[in-house]
């Protein structure tokens, strides 16, 4: 128990300590390290609380597919980013305004024994099944995909919408390419390639 | 809750004796090694020359869209785990729910594959 509350305690400090560092590095790629590591130190948050599934697909999503794409985006791309940084306190009361909402909000919904049962329906639908007998990978799987079954569609529909919008946003046709024609290149036969004549020797063609 | 937890334990302790290696090799070059300080050390090395030109530079887009799709498949896969796991229990109306969800994703598999997005000219 002693082990657990000491992980924990690492875990939610890190995360904390990295989530400042994103924004207040100097370099922008230090920034993505660091965001990495909240998101690995998240994936440990997960797994204390018994969320294997979600804590791997953290790291597998997250800092395996998206964090690399964002280091990939910022170095790649020609910005000045001392440049971008000059508004940083400008901003920081909007910032500040949007964190307070956030924090209201999640203390509604999670706090919501303790304020007065607001969202009672939210926490009585589905109860979570104890972790010694269903794991938490087939406890999802039994909800998704049945109860859920509308929102799982939403979740696909906006998949291809993503996949969709990527293309027409990025995909440009080039000209003049010579591409490699598979079919043009099987129905080709010997004769019209290829020519044998017979040379006489000292002859020449 | 800490069976499951137990389970965690060699990563747990490969994790320490990970960053106590790190430490102790980070450290010890720093306390061992002697340390004289160079502006000319800290500089960009391009076989001799000064640097020519920033790292940062125009990139093609194609990359990006390639990682996108990349994430795109990478989430329609992560759906299939636990519906594999629990597919003896959520029955025929799992099996057409997750026929729907690869059917929606194939029609933009097979327009992206007709539009040539996959393709590198």
């Amino acid at each position: 128990m002693i082990v657990q509350a000491i992980a924990f305690y690492a875990f939610a400090a890190v995360t904390l300590a990295a989530a400042v560092m994103v924004i207040a590095a100097r370099n922008p790629v230090h920034s993505v390290l660091f965001l990495i590591l909240a998101f690995f130190n998240s994936a440990g948050l997960m797994v204390l609380l018994g969320a294997e599934f979600l804590a791997m697909i953290l790291v597998i999503v997250y800092v395996g597919a998206v964090a690399v794409l964002f280091l990939f985006v910022v170095m790649m791309l020609d910005i000045n980013f001392a440049e971008l940084r000059q508004g940083f306190l400008q901003y920081l009361p909007i910032g500040g305004v949007i964190g307070l909402v956030l924090l209201a909000e999640l203390l509604l919904l999670l706090g919501s024994d303790a304020i007065g049962s607001i969202a009672p329906a939210v926490a009585s639908s589905a109860p979570t099944p104890p972790i010694n007998e269903v794991t938490n990978t087939a406890a999802l799987g039994e909800l998704l995909y049945t109860r859920y079954v509308y929102l799982f569609q939403a979740a696909g529909i906006v998949l291809l919408i993503a996949m969709v919008g990527a293309i027409v946003l990025t995909l440009r046709q080039r000209v003049g390419v010579r591409k490699q024609s598979v079919g043009k290149q099987l129905r080709r036969r010997r004769e019209a390639a290829v020519e044998l004549k017979k040379v006489v020797p000292r002859g020449g063609v | 809750m800490n069976a499951l937890l137990a389970e965690y334990l060699p990563i747990v302790i490969f994790l320490i004796i990970a960053a106590g290696m790190a430490i102790a090799v980070l450290a010890g070059s720093y306390l061992v090694a002697p340390q004289r300080p160079d502006a000319a050390k800290l500089s960009a090395y391009e076989c001799g020359f000064d640097a020519f030109e920033d790292a940062r530079r125009q990139f093609d887009v194609r990359f990006y869209l390639v990682a996108i799709l990349f994430i795109i498949f990478d989430l329609e896969v992560a759906f299939l785990f636990p519906w594999a796991i629990s597919l003896s229990k959520i029955g025929v109306f799992g099996l057409i729910s997750m026929l729907v969800f690869l059917g929606v994703l194939t029609v933009g598999f097979i327009y992206e594959w007709k539009k040539g997005a996959l393709e590198w000219e």
